[in-house]
Order: C-alpha cells, then structure tokens, then sequence
C-alpha cells in the first residue's frame, strides 16, 4: 500500500470513530491503533489479575463466613475481568501467551497500586471503597470506547464493579462504626490507600503523554484530572458519612467551583513503584511467574488427554 | 506442549431468546470450555444454556468484501412494506 492509500484509510478511519461507529477486530486500522489498544487491553487485563493478590491475602483470614464468601466472589470477578480483557486483547492478533510472557517479564505495565501491602482487615474495606471506586470512574466512559471488544467487555466489568465498591464500603462502615481499635484500623486503612488510589487515575494532565490520541480514538474521555477530581468530590462525603478523615491538610471545599481543592501528590512515590520499587512488585510478579510456571503441568497433561480423546473418536469413526 | 486452544462462548440468557456470541476463552477441551464458560460468563444467572464452539472453526465475512456482500440489499426498497404507496382510507394493511 502506498503512503498516499494509507493516509486516506487512515482518514475514513477517523471519521467513522468520529460519527461514533464501532471498530471491529477484522476492520482495517492503523497499526498505531492496534499496538496501542494491545498496550492498554493488556495493561487492564494485568492489572485485573494482578489485583487479586493484595485482596487475596486476607481470603482465609475474613472475620466472618459474610465476608469471606462476599471477598471470594470479588475476586474471583477480577479473575473474569481479566479474561474477559485478555480475551478481547486477543482479537488484536495478539496470543495469551505473548501477553503473560510481557507480564512475567516486567515488560507490561500493571496498575502501580497494587504493588502496595495488604496489612490488616480494613484494607479489604479501603480497597473495595477506594481503588475499585477510581477504577469505576476509570472504567464506565470506556464502555463507549471505539474499539468493539474492549468496549463489550468494559459493559461486563461495570456491571460487575458496583458490588465490589459497595461491599468495601460497608467493611470500612462496619469498622468505623466499631470499637476504638476497629475505627482506628479503619482509619490507618484509609491513610494509606487515599493517596495511592488517587495517583491510580495517571498522571497531571500537564504531565501526560498519550492523552490527544487517546482521546481521538475514545480510549480515553475525560482527562486524568478530570477524573480525580470527580473521585475526590464523590469519596469525600463518604468519608465524613461514616466519621473517617481523609488524610489530606490542604482539602477544602472550594465555594466558587463548587468542588474541593486538595494537596499535592507523592508523585516521586509513584513513578518509583511504576518503575519497580514499590513494596511488594517483585512479590506480585514472582506470585504471577510461579503460578504460571508450576501450573504447566497441568495444562500439559489437560492438553494431552484432550488430544488422546480426540483420537480415539478418530479411531471410532473409522 | 500446544497451548490451549481458543473457543468462542454463545450464551441464551432464557428460553425463548436465542443464543448470543458473549466472548471467549481458552480451554484444552469442549467439556472444559463449557466448565470454564460457565464460571467466567454465568456468574449471576445470565444464562440457562451455553454454547461453545472452536475458534478456529468459524468462518467469517471478510469486511473488505461488505461492500461486494451487503450493498447489493442498498437498493432494493421494494423488499420494505413502505415502498408500496397506498390509499390512507385502506385499513389494516
Ligand atoms: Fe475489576
Ligand atoms: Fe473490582
């Protein structure tokens, strides 16, 4: 094809995300659009499997067989998102493998706040009401994203996210509510993830990168700060409702926009756990390399009957 | 070792509608695509059947021939109950 061709499919393409029409898997599009949706598919898709390993450090510890069975059931939505990311990934022409080999290899990004400890309880609570509540924000204008799969799948996930939110609320309401010790566990919870789940929703605007593409293709609709800041008008009630203090000395209602100023982020922090120095990266990833590498057999001896079978119904049939 | 092999999952949310393509996934064989299916797809009653089917045994329109497959219908308004213009006094028609 030559340039001239290329520039005017890619000039049909633009149009049609434009007029809101849906890019299928088979469609013509630009490389860049395929590399960079595999890029950020797979990132959620990590991000997703990932995420089950903080929350599933507390599984055998839940408090009550209430909680246990309602934390199993989050976690093992985040598995089903997952797949349901890797799988829609997939129609890019992109193979699982290839997928969990940039993970294992630290090649792929995942979302940075899961690189952080899961120390008592009530982190359960502030993981539900926190990093699932800004991964809804995140999530719910990509259900209109323009890539078909990626925006099927976001529909499944959305539905899927609410209960996560409010079961985690209901942990830290339960705590806040509780004894002194409970309250205070619930409030060192909200201490420590209130920062994290805001540097969750990427980078300042002034800083970000991707953003004018994405915005064209619809992989993104609202700016990073944007997003943030309609997480923290919606999180601080919340907060004041069960009693809890957002550990934030700079926030304040601001009259005139009608929306709360807050302080400054650990940005330094951030880029430091994206890079690899978070608390637990090298204790998420080697969970991942494990699974996988102790799970070959497994799949191996899973595949083998699958194909003993499949002969013997050859040999039948003759 | 061959990796597992994709299968494309087709869900009928009740009886009385038909099956719908939902996703995919990878399984080793039919009866573990159809375990596997129904923990990823049906975790909250969406379906009372599934079904699964290879991947690699579908065989898609190619979008590059939709003009040559679908324009052809474009202009054949006369297939539409519209194009047949009819008294107003005519009822039931
Ligand atoms: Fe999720
Ligand atoms: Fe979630």
């Amino acid at each position: 094809m030559s340039e001239k061709e290329v520039k005017n499919l890619e000039a049909i393409f633009d149009a049609r995300i434009a007029r809101d029409e849906k890019i299928e898997p088979k469609d013509w599009m630009p490389e860049k659009y395929r590399q960079t949706h595999i890029r950020q598919i797979s990132q959620h898709a990590h991000s997703e499997i990932v995420g089950m390993l903080p929350e599933g450090n507390w599984i055998t510890r839940a408090p009550s067989l209430k909680r246990k069975v309602a934390l199993l059931a989050k976690i093992q939505d985040e598995a089903g998102h997952g797949l349901y990311l890797y799988s829609a990934c997939e129609t890019l022409g992109v193979s699982r493998e290839e997928l969990y080999e940039q993970l294992h290899s630290g090649k792929a990004k995942y979302s940075s706040i899961f690189n952080y400890p899961t120390l008592t309880w009530a982190d359960m609570g502030a993981i539900g009401w926190l990093v699932d509540g800004a991964a809804i924000i995140n999530q719910v204008p990509l259900c209109s994203t323009s890539f078909g799969p990626y925006a099927r799948a976001m529909v499944r996930v959305c539905k899927e996210e609410s209960f996560h939110q409010r079961q985690g609320f209901q942990i830290m309401m339960t705590l806040a509510e509780g004894t002194p010790e409970q309250k205070e566990m619930a409030q060192d919870a909200l201490n420590r993830w209130w920062w994290p789940a805001l540097m969750m929703l990427g980078p300042l605007d002034a800083e970000s990168v991707h953003t004018e593409q994405s915005m064209k293709w619809k992989l993104k609709r609202k700016s990073n700060d944007d997003l943030r800041q309609q997480f923290v008008d919606q999180t601080v009630p919340q907060a004041k409702m069960i009693g809890l203090t957002i550990p934030d000395p700079d926030l304040k209602w601001n009259e005139e926009k009608q929306s709360y100023d807050f302080g400054e982020m650990n940005w330094d922090e951030f880029w430091q756990v994206v890079k690899g120095h978070g608390p637990c990266n090298k204790e998420r990833i080697s969970a991942r390399v494990n699974a996988w590498e102790k799970g070959k057999w497994v799949r191996d001896a899973a595949m083998a009957y699958a194909e003993k079978q499949a002969n013997k119904e050859v040999k039948q049939a003759i | 070792m061959k990796n597992w092999p994709l299968w494309e999952v087709f869900i009928r949310s009740k009886n009385g509608l038909e099956h719908r393509h939902c996703g995919s996934l990878h399984a080793s064989d039919a009866t573990m695509a159809l375990e596997n299916a129904r923990d990823v797809y049906t975790r909250r009653m969406e379906g009372v059947s599934i079904w699964v089917v290879p991947s690699a045994q579908i065989t898609a329109s190619n979008p590059d021939d939709s003009a040559e497959l679908f324009d052809p219908a474009k202009d054949k308004a006369y297939r539409h109950p519209t194009f047949y213009e009819l008294p107003d006094e005519l009822k039931h028609m």
